[in-house]
């Protein structure tokens, strides 16, 4: 009999825009990636991050408003068809156009709220001022001409963001690209595979820096896990 | 002539405990003043646009190029937004509205209670960064909406009689992720003597 996961993976190899965006989470979490759906572990104690994300920010970045998108998602989905039920998280936000219309906004929203916060998790990582390494330094240096380059237009395309939205480094295509989206939209819904984000919803900084959201900005830099923006570059690229 | 913050008519701590003296202080010093900074910079090559008072300026964003039109939008919208906020709030406010506004929230929907769960909804249920607003639409009626980002009803043509700031940075040091709670502490600040002005002059 199949199990849930290799029916994944044949839906992955088999439908053409999902080959683009490689799996969110591997091994076993990936079972954890359907309805009902579940906030995920951190990974990692709420302080790991300070100074330059707050152990209070963090706690109700991930216990609340993660919770949240969680809880909306599962609620929108409740009444919905079956067949959305059985779907992942990455088959719904690669295709919203395919939802009923009842359902559309508030998975866009809460799907794209319940991804987006999954991979931030995984891509924060005290780095003590590391750089990317291998394949996607390389790939930066040839786009972008240098990482401080890149770090500075990654930057202003976070500062940007007008209201609630995210700062994107994604794969488009076989290109990098920088690019930002409003509120929980997800750059997998079209289709780009997203390597690095930083998330500039007023929440993610406001306890510890109020307005200033260049000033968080900057402090991301020092907690972007590099190794695993690079096994997510390797990945897709492959 | 360039835009200019508005002084705040009361002190910062004049709404706690509702709404906190710090949070009060940088949503006017800091956010307020941004908006204004950007919307007279993005206007500092079109005087004619610049004279205009802001409200007059976004009813017709059409005639704005579009060059600038997306960032006089968001600055000028908040502008006008917050300048409209700080005065649909007062301290020892709070009660219930009077006169003609009363018996028409009673009038369009059913009662003071049903009229305030509506507008706290709309306000809930703005995903991200917006307001929640009570306005006068095209027709003379009382409507709730709610709009995203520093988007007016009155680029809509609407007239506001009350709106509540959602943007995190208006409750989050107090309030963290819970909204609700914020929404159902802002009418004990609210002005209903500037409300019923507003709608006066709307209708």
């Amino acid at each position: 009999m199949m199990t849930r996961r290799d029916a994944i993976k044949t839906v992955a190899l088999t439908a053409g825009a999902l080959t683009l965006a490689p799996s969110l989470l591997q091994g076993e979490n990936e079972e954890k990636l359907t309805y009902p759906y579940k906030v995920p572990d951190l990974g990692y104690p709420y302080d790991a991050l300070e100074p330059h994300i707050d152990t209070l920010t963090m706690q109700i970045h991930h216990d609340k408003h993660h919770n949240a998108y969680v809880e909306n998602l599962n609620k929108a989905l409740a009444d919905a068809d079956p067949k959305f039920q059985k779907m992942t998280l990455e088959e719904l936000l690669t295709d919203l156009d395919q939802l009923p219309e009842k359902i559309r906004t508030p998975v866009r929203n809460n799907a794209g709220g319940h991804y987006n916060h999954s991979l931030f998790w995984l891509m924060l990582k005290k780095n003590e001022g590391g750089k990317p390494t291998g394949e996607l330094a390389t790939a930066i240096d040839k786009k972008f001409s240098s990482y401080d380059e890149f770090k500075k237009k990654l930057s202003e395309a976070a500062t940007k963001v007008f209201g609630s939205g995210w700062g994107w480094l994604v794969l488009n295509g076989k290109e990098l690209e920088i690019t930002s989206t409003p509120n929980q939209d997800s750059p997998i819904s079209k289709h780009q595979v997203p390597l690095l984000a930083i998330d500039v919803w007023e929440h993610s900084y406001y306890l510890k820096h109020q307005n200033r959201r260049p000033q968080y900005i900057e402090a991301f830099w020092s907690v972007v896990n590099w190794d695993y923006a690079g096994e997510r570059y390797k990945k897709a690229m492959a | 002539m360039a835009y200019e913050l508005p002084p705040l008519s009361y002190p910062f701590n004049a709404l706690e405990p509702h709404i906190d003296a710090k949070t009060m202080e940088i949503h006017h010093d800091k956010h307020h003043q941004a908006y204004i900074t950007n919307a007279n910079n993005a206007l500092k090559d079109y005087p004619d646009l610049a004279a205009k008072p802001v409200d007059e300026l976004i009813a017709n964003l059409s005639q704005v190029p579009e060059s600038i039109r997306t960032v006089v939008r968001n600055n000028a919208g908040g502008h006008s937004n917050h300048s409209f906020f700080w005065k649909i709030m007062a301290p020892n406010a709070g009660g219930t509205p009077k006169g003609k506004l009363a018996d028409a929230i009673t009038e369009t929907f059913g009662s003071v209670d049903a009229f305030k769960e509506k507008f706290q909804a709309a306000g809930a249920g703005r995903f991200g960064s917006g307001w929640a607003w009570l306005v006068v639409n095209k027709e003379g009626k009382l409507e709730v909406a709610s709009t995203p980002n520093q988007d007016s009803p009155i680029m809509e043509g609407l007239k506001p009689v009350l709106g509540v700031d959602v943007w995190e940075h208006s409750y989050y040091l107090l309030y963290q992720n819970r909204r609700p709670d914020y929404l159902k502490a802002w009418w004990n600040v609210v002005s209903w003597d500037q409300a019923e002005t507003n709608f006066v002059a709307a209708k």
